[in-house]
């Protein structure tokens, strides 16, 4: 039987690189977002996996991964907005050295 | 006070080259005067400090610079003869400049890095250890750069390409010797008899192969074959900054640091110890002798003096090398003696350029009758470069051929004939051209907006000067302020007593 | 009063400020904030150098949940140089932004949250702090990149994005592994804590991956010469000086306090293979560019590869040689910092009189400008490691480090790394010599001119007070594993 940390941290590590694989794989720039969005959403999951240490839970991961949330969450803002001008600007939704490969 | 006055002596260019750059272009009288003022106030400065090395006053600035390294500026006997063969040019060069470069553009910036690259030569000077030295030998190479390039054309820039591939190459390998040498036996100084005689003996082989560091650092600027390419290409800068460039500051900067580096960081007796002598003497012997052939073959005249100075700054090297206060002397004495005839002669071939628009030496055909002053100096110079008594140049060929016996290198002897032959070789037909053949017709490319003179006098006088120096060094050699007496002062307190 | 919260305090204030009062002469008042930080700063340096190191609760809530400020005389030297090349950029950028109305109203909360990230690295003394610090940072950093947003910028800026999230990515894992061997985020008390188990060294290797991504060490650096070279001038200059070196810091704490005895030595020397490569490759490609900004932002490239060589003159060796590469690396930061803010304000400045980027169009600029392209040519003999300059210090003491240690593979790589420099640099310079035709270049204000030469002045002089920064440096007893 799988600890529930262990249990965690496989299935955050699953998250991370099929994310991973998307992220490098796919050159849509919306695509790249998502797949950073899961990627953070594995990193996590590991993070409040670490949580579950000794029965009781422990506060500290919970609360990086609050603050690592809001993070993400600017970060695709940011990035979205520079997505949109950049459509806006160029039409393309790739970069201009990625579409040539 | 004998804490500020080397820097006040580096001061005066410095100020002098940020002055000027600070001058707009078209206001000429007035940075001519401030120019000329900091020339003289250096000389004046250069006499105070002689008369006080004389009285064996000692003249130090020292600060901390990064760890257990102190920048050391220091006016010791040594570094008076090269200060004051550069601060005496410098003001010849000058006059001579602001004549030459009458009308032409960017005078701003040709006075400000000539007078930065008359810094850097004091710095290297006075540096009173290899760091402060490496310090000014560099700015020497970034303040000479654009003095090469001058003239903006292709070829000037591509002269200044290949001068900086050389001079920084040869500084970058310099830095790995001082770093070298630091890391053996931590931060030094120099010392008149050295540093490094009590380094232990395993170390000594790891001394030679810095020694061989060192030497290829410096020989760079020393134009010593096969590492002269530069110096040839970068004719194509202007008259005065050939003639300063070959007679004081970067050749000499070099060859300066080869007496630094065998005399005072190694000390003579050890270097001969360690048996490096010889090895550098064979390399100066063949530079002597190839740089000679090479002028030979050059049909323009600034190409022809430049190969004559690759030849010529390897007397100084070679000096250096024949264990023995003579050969010492010789090769002090040439430092300063080959200084005062090769700018004499640049200086000539400068003005039969502005002049007459001469470059090639076929161009020269009876000259001495249209321009006799200018050709007295030239046939002067090149006479001393030969050696005829009573010339400066006999002096040090003297003293370098005594030297060689007293050394037991009477092969030397063999080099120095050969090598004033050659120099015979291509000096005698110059000067024939000069005085025997008649005049053509008309000159290249002749102006003559000086009615009674034969050239503008602000190229002449200079060059008079410096002609007259030449013969009174060579006359006067006996007098107690003559190069010759003052190498020897050195010389004799550079060995073990 | 301790200064530590007022450097976080003042950046964020001045943000909303300037975010929220688009109004009010946000400019001018940036400059006013700029000197209060300066000043606060100074007062830190003094401070930490007299009565040594400081550390500071914030609300008094202590670690692991609190945030802990420490303060030793790295990060009071670091704090000094960021005040100071921010405020000379400020002062360029209040002139240099005249031309651009519309950036300015977004530059200047930029500015500050940048400066507040930016403190709020060099204080922090855990490790979910540096994430945070890394984060706004690089957000702050993209805004800037993308602020003139035609279509270059804007691309520039996503691919930034882009490789410094993975990066922090990377990074995060690497914490969160770390805490949950560990169970704390202290630098401090991981420093004594550390095991070299496999754990330790994944955390550790993804730390450092998503670190050097950041730092656009190379082969990761593709991100970097378009964000760095497209940017508005005062943005190049404040990334190129300040933003990456933040990385950098948080990579060599972290081997050389936490990991020096972690990870293997043959890691440490890739670490630096990858610097010689950035050196050579960087070098390279300077060499080769048309694009008088884009040259520059390759010569950052090349440079960060000298802060790499760290690691292999640190790692493995003895103590003194240890202090000398640590000593270099950061006495090279430090020059690097203002060297390069003086290049890239300098070059701005050309670009913006000439309205054109390329090398070639240059020709004849020297009669108009001869101030910037001075200012060029002083930074460039920092950036080329030429004595006097605070460059030649640092790679004297990296030197020394490689000979003591007896790695000379290195010491080639120094000197070799200083003529590739060179043979970039002297294209810029050429161009002041050579007389092209007279373009009609526009008038710029003079005070661009002397922000550029301020800086690379101080770069210069930097060669001849190097001991006071280096003695500064080594005040850092606090941190336990920090014997360096």
């Amino acid at each position: 039987m799988m600890s529930t940390d262990l249990w965690f941290a496989v299935v955050g590590a699953l998250i991370i690189a099929m994310a991973l694989f998307t992220f490098i794989r796919h050159t849509h720039l919306l695509r790249r977002i998502l797949a950073f969005n899961i990627m953070g959403s594995g990193v996590f999951l590991i993070m409040v996996g670490l949580a579950q240490h000794d029965q009781q839970t422990d506060p500290v991961p919970q609360a990086l991964v609050l603050t690592g949330i809001v993070v993400a969450v600017s970060a695709t803002a940011l990035a979205l907005i520079i997505f949109r001008r950049f459509y806006k600007a160029s039409g393309q939704t790739q970069l201009d050295e990625d579409t040539e490969q | 006070m004998s804490f500020w006055l080397p820097l006040l002596v580096l001061a005066t260019s410095l100020v002098a080259a940020i002055g000027i750059f600070m001058i707009p272009e078209n206001r000429h009288a007035v940075r001519g005067t401030f120019n000329l003022t900091a020339a003289l106030i250096k000389i004046a400065l250069i006499i105070w400090i002689l008369i006080g090395v004389i009285q064996q006053q000692t003249f130090e600035t020292r600060f901390t610079l990064i760890g257990d390294i102190d920048f050391i500026l220091r006016a010791d006997a040594l570094s008076l003869l090269f200060a004051g063969l550069s601060s005496i040019l410098w003001l010849c060069t000058t006059v001579y400049a602001m004549g030459y470069l009458n009308k032409a553009p960017h005078r701003s910036r040709f006075f400000g890095f000539f007078s930065l690259c008359v810094a850097s030569t004091m710095g290297i000077a006075m540096a009173g250890n290899l760091f402060t030295f490496l310090i000014f030998f560099e700015m020497l190479t970034l303040s000479t750069y654009p003095l090469v390039v001058h003239k903006g054309t292709p070829e000037a820039l591509r002269a200044g390409r290949k001068y900086l591939i050389y001079t920084l190459s040869g500084g970058a390998v310099l830095l790995i010797g001082i770093a070298m040498l630091h890391g053996l036996i931590g931060s030094f100084e120099f010392a008149e008899t050295g540093v490094l005689s009590d380094v232990a003996i395993e170390q000594h082989p790891l001394l030679v192969f810095i020694f061989a560091v060192l030497i290829l650092g410096v020989a760079v600027k020393a134009a010593i074959v096969p590492l002269h390419g530069w110096l040839p290409s970068a004719m194509v800068a202007p008259a005065p900054v050939s003639a300063l460039l070959h007679a004081v500051a970067v050749v000499k900067a070099g060859a300066f640091g080869v007496v630094r580096i065998v005399h005072n960081v190694y000390g003579i007796e050890f270097a001969q110890a360690l048996g490096v002598l010889l090895p550098l003497a064979i390399i100066a012997s063949v530079t002597i002798i190839w740089g000679s052939i090479q002028a030979l073959r050059q049909s323009e005249i600034k190409k022809r003096l430049a190969f004559s100075t690759v030849s010529q700054v390897s007397y100084i090297i070679l000096g250096i090398t024949l264990f023995g206060p003579i050969g010492t002397i010789g090769g002090l004495v040439h430092l300063l003696h080959q200084g005062i005839t090769k700018v004499t002669l640049f200086f000539c071939a400068g003005i039969f350029a502005e002049t007459l628009g001469a470059h090639k030496i076929k161009e020269l055909n009876g000259v001495g009758r249209r321009m006799p002053l200018t050709s007295v100096c030239f046939t002067l110079g090149a006479l001393s470069m030969i050696g005829i008594p009573p010339l400066a140049g006999f002096i040090s060929k003297w003293y370098l051929g005594w030297g060689a016996m007293e050394a037991g290198m009477s092969w030397v002897i063999l080099v120095l004939l050969a090598s004033s032959a050659l120099n015979s070789a291509y000096f005698l037909p110059v000067i024939y051209r000069l005085w025997f053949l008649p005049a053509p017709a008309t000159w290249p490319d002749e102006k003559i907006p000086f009615r009674r003179m034969e050239t503008n006098p602000w190229l002449l006088w200079p060059t008079i000067v410096t002609a007259t120096f030449t013969v009174g060094a060579g006359v006067l050699a006996a007098s107690p302020l003559s190069p010759l007496s003052w190498s020897a002062l050195i010389a004799v307190r550079e060995y073990l007593p | 009063m301790n200064l530590m919260p007022l450097l976080l305090i003042i950046p964020l204030a001045w943000a909303l400020i300037s975010l929220l009062a688009p109004r009010l002469p946000i400019g001018l008042l940036a400059i006013v904030g700029m000197l209060i930080q300066l000043f606060a700063s100074a007062m830190l340096w003094f401070s930490v150098h007299v009565n040594g190191p400081e550390s500071y609760a914030i609300g008094d809530w202590m670690a692991p949940l609190g945030i802990t400020l420490i303060a030793d005389g790295l990060t009071a030297t670091l704090l000094a140089m960021t005040a100071l090349i921010a405020i000379i950029c400020a002062f360029y950028a209040l002139f240099y932004l005249r031309q651009y109305p519309r950036e300015q109203r977004f530059f200047w909360p930029l500015f500050w949250f940048l400066l507040a990230a930016l403190n709020g690295i060099w204080l922090a003394a855990d490790l979910f702090n540096l994430y945070v610090g890394l984060e706004l940072l690089t957000l702050a950093a993209v805004g800037m990149v993308a602020l003139t947003a035609d279509k270059q910028a804007l691309a520039a800026g996503l691919r930034y994005l882009y490789a410094a999230l993975l990066g922090s990515l990377a990074y995060l894992l690497g914490v969160a592994l770390l805490y949950g061997a560990y169970g704390t985020l202290s630098l401090g008390q991981l420093s004594n804590m550390l095991e070299p188990n496999i754990t330790t060294q994944v955390a550790l290797g993804l730390m450092t991956l998503g670190l050097l991504m950041k730092s656009a060490v190379f082969p990761l650096h593709t991100w970097l010469p378009p964000a760095h070279g497209g940017a508005l001038a005062p943005v190049s200059a404040l990334l190129s000086a300040l933003v990456v070196k933040a990385s950098f810091y948080i990579l060599a704490r972290l081997w050389l306090q936490a990991g020096f005895d972690i990870m293997p030595v043959s890691a440490a020397q890739l670490l630096g293979l990858m610097g010689a490569g950035a050196i050579v490759w960087g070098g390279w490609q300077a060499m080769r560019q048309s694009d008088i900004k884009m040259l520059v932002a390759y010569s950052t490239v090349a440079q960060l590869g000298y802060l790499m060589l760290l690691f292999p003159l640190a790692i493995g060796v003895s103590a003194i040689s240890a202090t000398l590469a640590w000593q270099g690396t950061m006495f090279h930061l430090l020059s690097h910092g203002f060297a390069k803010a003086a290049m890239f304000l300098s070059v701005g400045t050309l670009v913006l009189a000439v309205g054109k980027k390329g090398l070639d169009d240059m020709a004849g600029i020297s009669r108009q400008l001869p101030l910037s392209l001075f200012a060029f040519g002083l930074s460039a003999i920092s950036i080329m490691g030429l004595p006097p300059s605070g460059g030649f210090n640092a790679k004297w003491l990296l030197l020394q480090s490689a000979i003591s240690s007896g790695q000379w593979h290195w010491m080639i790589v120094l000197v070799l790394g200083g003529l590739l420099t060179a043979g970039y640099v002297f294209r810029v310079f050429r161009i002041s010599f050579v007389d092209g035709p007279p373009t009609d270049i526009k008038p710029t204000p003079l005070p661009l001119e002397l922000s550029a030469l301020l800086l690379a002045v101080i770069a210069i002089g930097l060669g001849f007070v190097s001991s006071w920064p280096l003695a500064s440096m080594s005040v850092t007893e606090l941190l336990p594993g920090g014997s360096l």
